[in-house]
């Protein structure tokens, strides 16, 4: 491990510990917090006991589908956007706006066309990731150097064929920024959408577990969502080095 | 000034001028021409020419890759159009490998888009890699080479295509005077093997005039040809020509002419 790797681990156990001690010692009240060790311990009797699995499948299945959309749809969206820029000059102020936009204002509405079962959570979630993905790949398109069009040319490309083998290709790196913060962004519209009106999911027994102060519930949820997004994060982070060594002179 | 083009020509340019439209404040800029030129089959023609001359459009109106503003393009008796003719192989002046693909995959690229088999994109593709002493690097990525083999891999992704017009646009101007002298040897063997016409622009006036049949000479922008000199060098031809005293003339004829343009290519009058 690198020596800020290091350092980043001992920042986490020491905040831990010191967590510990305040919650062990009754500095922070029980019904304020609970010790980091019983909410280690509580999640595992709760993946075990089976007792929100259901919420938890519900959550992750909805989050899944929000990525994959936003995923497939946000760089088709943006290739065609890229080949119509008066399209593009329309839509442009939204985008660049768009995230000044409260959507759960529009919560209501999505309940309205989608019926209260899982698909206002997943719009929720879609809507907040797929732009991220579609500004970000924009933005890659948009510095596909002349030559290497000139090479797809040179070749005999068709549009779509210069699309798929050189501009996404080339756009790779922006694309996988916007996939990172499409990740954490369907995290955040889905759980917030549970929240908000859900009978289900995670996001919906944390609130519900809030509501009773039923701590021994609401801190091991958290913590098992902070763990999922982490996790996921990581591991694209990780992708997305290896996708990078590639491309830079460092090796 | 003639109508039509030579008879047999295998490339010609007639009467062309390539004026870039006003773009995002920038007046329309007359970037080359009018200029005619007949490049016969299986001619080595070379290109010098001061610095923003017009060159680069000279190659890219040839290619198809730029419409002319005016004048019309042949290449094998068609009208080249908005499209770059089957047979024609370009090798661009900006670093224009794929970065993510490696040497091998940059290489076959125009081998696998034409549909070739497994076995002919492998063989061809082993073949060039050999042929540009890349054989170490066929499996790095162009950023891990310097600029000098990603030209290279360039080179060889364009050749492995077997173009029968081969298009450079200052192919070696990345390397070092020695690997220059033994690319422009090895790309004289590959024009006799191979009997391609080619089209080289280069800024090394020795260069030219050991590597091409004819030079051509270009006045500052916009581009035209003040004069087209004859080598009259053997068609069997290396490196070692440039202590033939008939070099040492030639490039002092070349540059006689190239330096009043030089110089008023830099603002100089
Ligand atoms: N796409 C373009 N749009 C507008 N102007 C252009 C474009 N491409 C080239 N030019 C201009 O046309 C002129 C000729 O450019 P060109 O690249 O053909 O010259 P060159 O002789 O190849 O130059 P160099 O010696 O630097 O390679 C230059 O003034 C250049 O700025
Ligand atoms: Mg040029």
């Amino acid at each position: 491990m690198r020596y800020a790797g290091r350092i980043r681990t001992a920042v986490i156990i020491v905040a831990f510990g010191l967590l510990e001690l305040l919650c062990r010692t009754g500095v922070i009240s029980g019904f304020t917090m609970i010790p980091p060790s019983t909410i280690a311990g509580s999640l595992i009797e709760i993946l075990l006991s089976g007792r929100f699995s259901a919420d938890i499948m519900v959550t992750l299945r909805n989050v899944s589908v929000a990525i994959l959309a936003a995923m497939l749809i946000g760089p088709l969206l943006a290739i065609i956007l890229h080949q119509v820029p008066g399209l593009r000059r329309i839509l442009d102020p939204l985008f660049a706006t768009y995230y000044a936009i409260p959507v759960y204002a529009f919560y209501p509405l999505l309940m309205v066309i989608f019926g209260l079962g899982d698909l206002p959570q997943i719009a929720v979630g879609f809507l907040l990731a797929i732009v991220a993905v579609l500004i970000n790949t924009l933005n890659g398109l948009d510095r596909v150097p002349p030559v290497l069009l000139k090479v797809a040319r040179m070749h005999r490309l068709g549009p779509v064929a210069t699309a798929v083998k050189v501009r996404l290709p080339f756009a790779a790196p922006y694309i996988f920024t916007g996939f990172k913060l499409c990740v954490a962004y369907s995290f955040v519209g889905v759980i917030g959408a549970e929240f908000i009106t859900s009978s289900r999911g995670i996001g919906y027994e944390i609130s519900y577990a809030y509501n009773n102060f039923d701590n021994r519930v609401m801190y091991p949820l958290i913590f098992l969502i902070l763990t999922i997004a982490t996790v996921i994060n990581m591991s694209l982070y990780a992708w997305e080095r290896k996708l990078l060594a590639r491309r830079s002179s460092v090796s | 000034m003639t109508a039509a083009p030579a008879a047999g020509a295998h490339a010609s340019l007639r009467d062309v001028t390539r004026i870039y439209p006003p773009r995002a404040g920038r007046p329309a800029l007359h970037a080359l021409g009018p200029v005619s030129l007949d490049l016969a089959r299986g001619e080595f023609f070379a290109v010098v020419g001061p610095s923003g001359c017009g060159k680069s459009t000279l190659l890219d109106v040839m290619a198809g890759l730029v419409a002319p503003s005016a004048g019309t393009v042949t290449f094998e008796g068609k009208p080249v159009y908005a499209q770059v003719p089957d047979g024609i192989g370009v090798v661009f002046q900006e670093d224009a490998s794929f970065p993510w693909l490696t040497v091998y995959d940059n290489i076959a690229f125009g081998l696998r888009q034409e549909g070739r088999t497994a076995n002919e994109v492998r063989a061809s593709t082993e073949f060039a890699i050999d042929f540009m002493g890349l054989k170490e690097f066929a499996s790095a990525y162009p950023a891990q080479l310097s600029g000098g083999m990603r030209q290279r891999v360039c080179i060889a992704r364009t050749l492995v295509l077997k173009p029968r017009l081969i298009l450079l646009d200052e192919p070696f101007g990345a390397l070092d005077q020695q690997t220059r002298l033994l690319m422009g040897d090895e790309l004289l063997r590959l024009w006799r093997e191979t009997g391609a016409t080619i089209l080289l622009i280069t800024h090394a006036i020795d260069e030219a005039a050991m590597l091409a049949d004819r030079v051509g000479i270009m006045s500052a922008r916009p581009g035209t040809f003040m004069d087209v000199v004859s080598t009259d060098w053997p068609r069997e031809r290396d490196s070692t020509i440039v202590s033939d005293p008939a070099f040492g003339l030639l490039t002092s004829r070349i540059w006689t002419l190239l330096r009043a343009e030089s110089l008023r290519s830099m603002g100089h009058k």
